[in-house]
């Protein structure tokens, strides 16, 4: 974990309530895929964790759903502000158990973080396929991007409106893969859980105190006892959790 | 340069700033950041007798000027805390802590302060009788002066450390309780701890957090942690460790005026890693512009020439 300070560069809406901030500054911290930074926001006691959506030279790239004041805050800052960060935040994704076509399944704003590991794999050389699950074509996230480092993607939305009609399940069943890495929604983990036919990683998300392992307050069960989301996880091996133990 | 050093039961700490139990963890991801020798102590997280998971999630909320939390006492159990807590903690901190103690009953609070007393890390007990998080306990203990009182006695019996208790603002009459104590033979008291508060998200109507109802700290409950220390001050001749929001080395100063001996950190050390070691680095300055040559002799400043 490191301290910075980051300037906010472009901060744009993607839909009708994300947006995508870039940040410059020393990003050294972040090593890894899945792993988060933590804002502090005037007007705002508690900071703001969010996932890395990609990271490159003096920059970081994170994508947001507004939910409520806080985040309502960010989508307000314009260029040039500068907020108080806390990087290289949790432990990522472990790529080494990708095998040779792993398979990268985002839902809805569980999205970007997705998008570094793809990145991170297909830099190792591996054949990545890519599901995104949204409620409607106007909510599609990131598509292009993935596309752009050379992933296959589909995509699913509730309504029918963009790709196949349904649920990231309903992709994946027809797909053959070595492994898998997911991001989203606790509903969409639990159908995950019936659908899946290989072990993999789910990132998790909850309100978290300090955001680095000191107040107790995002612990999740799992088999070798209570975890920190934010030290421990954010993502965890799907087969160490507790499932029935989940909210 | 001023001395910092303040004296709390016998045991002279260089300094009065201790992160306060629960905001701390047991030091070592605070260790990772800056050297932690630098603070006057760090109270370690709430130890009970049984380990504990604690509340459900949420258990963290937002509020204005700071936060809730319904934690819930989750630790790994007094056993496991001596056994290998305690010894990680003498690799990185080469000082004495505090133990923070709660319990579920007066045999729960005596089962693991004796076992802690013994070690020799250990340089006082903080004992909690004011958890607002959990039920059948906790802070039953701390809102009668009676509870509280059988408390302070059953553990003074097993242990030769000093017994701090750590009480409550979620009472009518603080001055009380923290005079049975006195009386039941605590070497000092420890508040406030948070208070009882709650969030309702407005989109789903319901509690923000699992458990509805959690413990609010942060500046906000400043001047109220600092009225309750005045006040417990002017009733008892133990010391006094305050905290209640303090995040900076002016609100130290502050709190050793209205009469706290030394002064915990909770809340700030969650969103500045760095506030408790900043607070220690500020305070022969911040002496320095208030004339204060001896920590120690400002202790209580703001009773005099009443």
């Amino acid at each position: 974990m490191q301290q910075v300070l980051l300037t906010v560069g472009r901060n744009e809406r993607l839909t009708s309530d994300v947006f995508r901030m870039e940040l410059t500054g020393d990003v050294g911290a972040i090593t890894t895929p899945g792993q988060f930074i933590n804002l502090k926001l005037d007007g705002f006691s508690l900071r703001r964790p969010i996932s890395v959506c990609n990271v490159g030279e003096n920059r970081v790239t994170v994508v947001y759903r507004v939910v409520g004041g806080g985040t309502a805050s960010m989508a307000d800052l314009r260029p040039g502000a500068v907020l108080d960060t806390l990087t290289g935040l949790g432990n990522g994704f472990d790529t080494s158990k990708s095998g040779d076509a792993p398979l990268l399944i985002g839902g809805g704003v569980g999205t970007p973080p997705l998008l570094f590991l793809c990145r991170k794999l297909r830099e190792e050389g591996k054949r990545v396929q890519v599901v995104l699950g949204f409620r409607s074509a106007s909510d599609v996230l990131l598509a292009e991007e993935f596309r752009a480092l050379g992933a296959e993607v589909h995509i699913a939305t509730e309504d029918g409106s963009f790709g196949t009609k349904g649920f990231v399940t309903d992709v994946i069943k027809t797909l053959p893969y070595s492994y898998f890495y997911t991001c989203g929604p606790m509903p969409m983990y639990r159908a995950l859980r019936r659908t899946v036919a290989t072990e993999g990683q789910y990132s998790f998300e909850e309100r978290m105190g300090c955001g680095f392992g000191a107040c107790m307050g995002c612990s999740c069960k799992t088999l070798f006892g209570s975890k920190r989301i934010c030290a421990d996880g954010p993502v965890f091996e799907g087969k160490e959790i507790l499932w029935e133990a989940q909210a | 340069m001023g001395s910092t050093s303040v004296i709390l039961s016998g045991w002279e700490l260089d300094n009065p700033v201790i992160p306060a139990s629960g905001t701390f963890g047991y030091g070592k991801e605070f260790a990772a950041l800056y050297d932690i020798n630098c603070l006057g102590s760090f109270s370690f997280k709430g130890t009970t007798r049984e380990a504990r998971f604690g509340n459900p999630t949420p258990r963290i909320a937002e509020c204005p000027a700071g936060m809730l939390n319904s934690v819930g006492l989750q630790n790994p159990g007094v056993e496991h805390v001596l056994a290998h807590e305690l010894p990680e903690m003498a690799t990185y901190f080469h000082k004495k802590v505090i133990a923070n103690v709660s319990g579920f009953s007066v045999e729960d609070y005596v089962y693991a302060c004796e076992k802690l007393g013994k070690s020799e890390q250990v340089g006082l007990l903080e004992v909690n009788v004011s958890c607002p998080n959990v039920h059948h306990g906790g802070m039953t203990f701390g809102t009668s002066p009676e509870a509280a009182a059988e408390v302070t006695r059953a553990v003074k019996a097993v242990t030769d450390k000093p017994v701090y208790i750590k009480l409550t603002p979620n009472v009518t009459d603080v001055v009380s309780i923290a005079k049975a104590c006195e009386e039941a033979g605590a070497d000092g008291i420890s508040l406030i701890n948070t208070l009882l508060g709650m969030r309702i998200d407005l989109k789903t109507r319901r509690p923000v957090l699992a458990q509805r109802m959690g413990g609010y700290s942060g500046p906000g409950i400043f001047p109220v942690a600092l009225r309750m220390v005045y006040q417990v001050y002017e009733a008892v001749k133990i010391p006094i460790i305050g905290m209640g929001g303090v995040r900076t080395a002016e609100d130290v100063l502050e709190m050793l005026f209205a009469g706290a001996t030394a002064v915990q950190i909770g809340a700030a050390n969650l969103t500045d890693p760095y506030v408790c070691r900043d607070i220690v680095e500020a305070l022969p300055r911040v002496m320095e512009q208030y004339g204060i040559e001896n920590l120690q002799d400002s202790i209580g400043e703001a009773h005099h020439g009443k």
